[in-house]
């Protein structure tokens, strides 16, 4: 299958809940009016989109409908799938993953709990090793029942390390072990998970504040590349934990996850749009190469459903 | 959440305009609709509950008179909070225990949701009441999660039935009934693969699994932090599996959970347990009303003042109020206060409960540790009567006493000390001011020592 099919296919559940919808707002045959935007608005609440970005977006749409003399609402399509991409795209140069060969580079994996951090480190590792990366993993939740075995589990079956200690130990001493680890074997990614952690959680917050730290100590040459975890099927807290996760350690991107599960896709737009954060990976599926680089403008079509 | 401005504030700003008393008419009603939808949008409740709903508190309201302490904003408020409480299910609602041992209770939900944590936190909570439940690990797929759920019924002390990750869940399941049957269990919970809902092979998994075990509660597990999709998700398990309950996690975060009104509308089915955080006992009931509060995201007034009204002794208030005015204040009424302050619930509910404090951005972040209370209340629980009344005659002895009867330290001791003298200066310099007269906005009308 190819790329943008097996995309097209992970965002089924999206297409079908939000822009089939957007179509059929914008396809009648309608003239453009006030009830016409108000419905769209409506759209682009129910697919998560956000209240702010939604608004702005219907907002850009009055505009342009104006600059360009718009009559049918089918216009109006092609002018939103530009918006959206826009959005989507922003800076394009901070878009890819921090890596660099011949150095090290490090990717911290944070979230809150049950998004999907530990399966979306197995899927990294397995795509960065196609790629030649020489990748070793550090089990930095040791807080979780077996999510160290479960990270275990993952480098077993792709095949690369794993520096673990015992669960309940700290997890910085885990982070140290394998920042030193990584060094001394030359691996060119070492991918670090951290325990789940709502981000209201104070404590929580502060330990992954000395986690990065560590990091920042021991590696003081390497890429770091702080990279959150979302879930697609959540709403409007995406951008809550996004802005509190920022302000603790400095994520640098945005890898989301259940993509396919959710008929709601949108809110990729919302979370790159009020934060400015690149999205960077997508989970589109429960296979090992489910995992991808986001590219804005692949998304865009495959969520269009458009012919490669 | 932060960026947005309160619901309060954008309330108080729609009914500035709004002077007229007597009715609420339809203009009324509409304007503070529109705040209302745009608040529950945020929190997440899925549209097209909110269009319902909406549409049958404005039916509601329009024509209402108007009661005389509320302006007409607090009323629309008001309403709406009932409603709100309404919908969300008005009292209660347990697990049902089968008349004929075991219980059944079967989890199922999306992946990452926490069912498998849920899981060992309602067999702690089972086990508390003196049941002797059985966990059964069926989730064969996500890797270790047999062992997790192993590892969280070892710290339990609650036996894991488990067949590795080789049989299928269906025949776990039902090699578990055996087990239980056999060692004398009354709960059996089923822990199940967290799925997508539109993965049909596995959904046909849990059917079998309900055929095969007949479970007297499936418990749907969603993540409070669910966005517009609650609703899909919500009716897809129910249509698919019928469902007879839910149970809400990850609600000590900072989502106002708008999927539990989503959830409750489209199901019908009422939701049982909310998990509160990390901790294996923190699974509560659910209290609709507090749901209502939280998803509207207010600096709740009206339950504030009920609070306030139903815990605080009115006549002890003016007791106190006449002690502080004359500066008598002492740590016996002090220890008083605090017991008092905190039937009224958690420190950091109240905080966001006072108008004008609620959205103060760095009195929310303000973290007041409720562990403070406690040791307060130690060290005022191990001075004598004396020393309450007359804190100066504490000495050097005396708070070597005091420290070791209430398991603190000198200094703890000292600094409550110090800050309850310089409190008692500050309630001299105020007192007959403003403040004391009627709490001034935004300013609690006495001041602990550790704010």
């Amino acid at each position: 299958m190819g790329f943008l099919n097996k995309l097209k296919e992970g965002l089924t559940k999206t297409r079908q809940g939000f822009v089939e919808k957007v179509s059929g707002v914008l396809s009648f045959n309608k003239a453009i009016d006030e009830e016409l935007f108000e419905e769209l608005e409506e759209t682009l609440i129910q697919a998560d989109v956000g209240i702010n970005t939604s608004l702005k977006l219907v907002e850009t749409l009055r505009t342009r409908v104006k600059e360009r003399k718009l009559k049918d609402a089918s216009e109006l399509k092609e002018v939103m799938k530009e918006e959206i991409s826009k959005i989507l795209t922003g800076d394009k140069e901070k878009n890819n993953l921090l890596l660099e060969k011949g150095k090290t580079n490090v990717i911290l994996v944070v979230g809150v709990n049950g998004v999907g951090k530990t399966t979306t480190i197995g899927k990294l590792a397995y795509l960065l090793i196609k790629e030649k990366y020489k990748v070793l993993l550090a089990a930095g939740d040791t807080f979780r029942a077996a999510a160290i075995d479960q990270l275990v589990i993952w480098g077993q079956r792709v095949g690369v390390e794993v520096i673990r200690n015992q669960e309940g130990s700290d997890p910085g001493a885990v982070v140290f072990d394998a920042c030193k680890a990584a060094v001394s074997r030359r691996e060119d990614v070492l991918i670090i998970d951290t325990a789940g952690r709502l981000h209201n959680k104070t404590n929580l917050m502060e330990e992954l504040r000395k986690v990065a730290r560590i990091i920042r100590r021991e590696l003081p040459e390497a890429n770091v590349e702080v990279l959150l975890v979302l879930d697609a099927t959540t709403g409007q807290n995406a951008i809550s934990q996004a802005r509190t996760f920022r302000e603790v350690v400095d994520v640098t991107g945005i890898c989301l996850t259940k993509l396919d599960g959710t008929a709601k896709g949108g809110v990729i737009i919302g979370i790159r749009d009020e934060l400015k954060i690149p999205i960077k990976l997508i989970g589109i599926g429960e296979g090992m190469d489910d995992l991808r680089d986001f590219q804005a403008d692949d998304f865009v079509k495959a969520l269009f459903n458009e012919e490669e | 959440m932060a960026v947005f401005s309160s619901l309060a504030e954008k309330l108080q700003e729609t009914f500035k305009k709004l002077k007229n008393k007597g009715k609420l008419t339809e203009k009324d009603v509409t304007e503070a609709m529109r705040e209302i939808r745009v608040a529950l949008l945020e929190a997440d409740v899925s549209f097209k509950v909110v269009k319902d709903f909406i549409a049958k508190v404005k039916e509601r309201a329009v024509g209402q008179e108007v009661l005389e302490s509320l302006t007409p904003g607090q009323h629309v408020v008001k309403i709406v909070h009932e409603e709100l409480t309404a919908l969300m299910g008005s009292s209660q609602s347990k697990i049902i225990i089968s008349p004929k041992p075991p219980t059944v209770v079967m989890l199922v939900g999306l992946q990452g949701a926490g069912k498998t944590t849920s899981g060992g936190k309602l067999a702690h909570y089972l086990k508390k009441q003196g049941r002797q439940p059985l966990l059964v690990a069926g989730d064969v797929y996500r890797p270790a999660a047999v062992k997790q759920l192993q590892v969280l019924g070892e710290q339990l002390g609650i036996p894991v039935f488990s067949l590795g990750t080789e049989l299928s869940p269906v025949e776990i399941a039902k090699k578990s009934m055996e087990q239980a049957a056999a060692k004398g269990n009354d709960f059996v919970i089923i822990d199940t693969a967290g799925r997508l809902h539109i993965n049909e092979e596995l959904m046909e998994e849990l059917k079998n699994i309900k055929t095969a075990v007949k479970p007297h509660e499936i418990l749907l597990v969603v993540d409070a932090m669910t966005g517009q999709d609650a609703v899909n998700v919500a009716e897809s398990f129910n249509n698919e599996l019928g469902i007879d309950g839910v149970i809400l996690t990850k609600l000590d975060g900072d989502t106002r959970g708008g999927a539990a009104l989503s959830v409750k509308a489209v199901t019908g089915r009422p939701i049982k347990f909310v998990g509160m955080g990390e901790k294996l006992d923190a699974l509560e009931p659910f209290y609709p009303d507090r749901m209502a509060s939280r998803i509207l995201g207010m600096g709740d007034v009206l339950t504030l003042i009920e609070k306030a009204q139903a815990n605080f002794d009115a006549k002890k208030a003016k007791e106190m109020e006449e002690k502080m005015r004359k500066a008598e204040f002492t740590f016996e009424d002090f220890l008083d206060q605090l017991q008092q302050f905190k039937k009224m619930g958690s420190f950091q509910d109240l905080i966001s409960m006072i108008p004008g404090i609620g959205s103060n951005k760095k009195l929310k972040d303000l973290q007041v540790d409720e562990k403070e209370f406690i040791k307060i209340e130690a060290m005022i629980q191990s001075m004598t009567p004396q020393e309450r009344r007359h804190p100066e005659i504490i000495n050097g002895s005396r708070k070597q006493r005091i420290a070791s009867g209430s398991g603190t330290k000198v200094q703890d001791l000292n600094k409550l000390i110090k800050q309850f003298t310089e409190t008692k200066k500050l309630l001299k310099q105020f007192s007959g001011s403003a403040m004391m007269k009627k709490g001034k906005k935004g300013k609690l009308p006495f001041k602990f020592p550790f704010m």
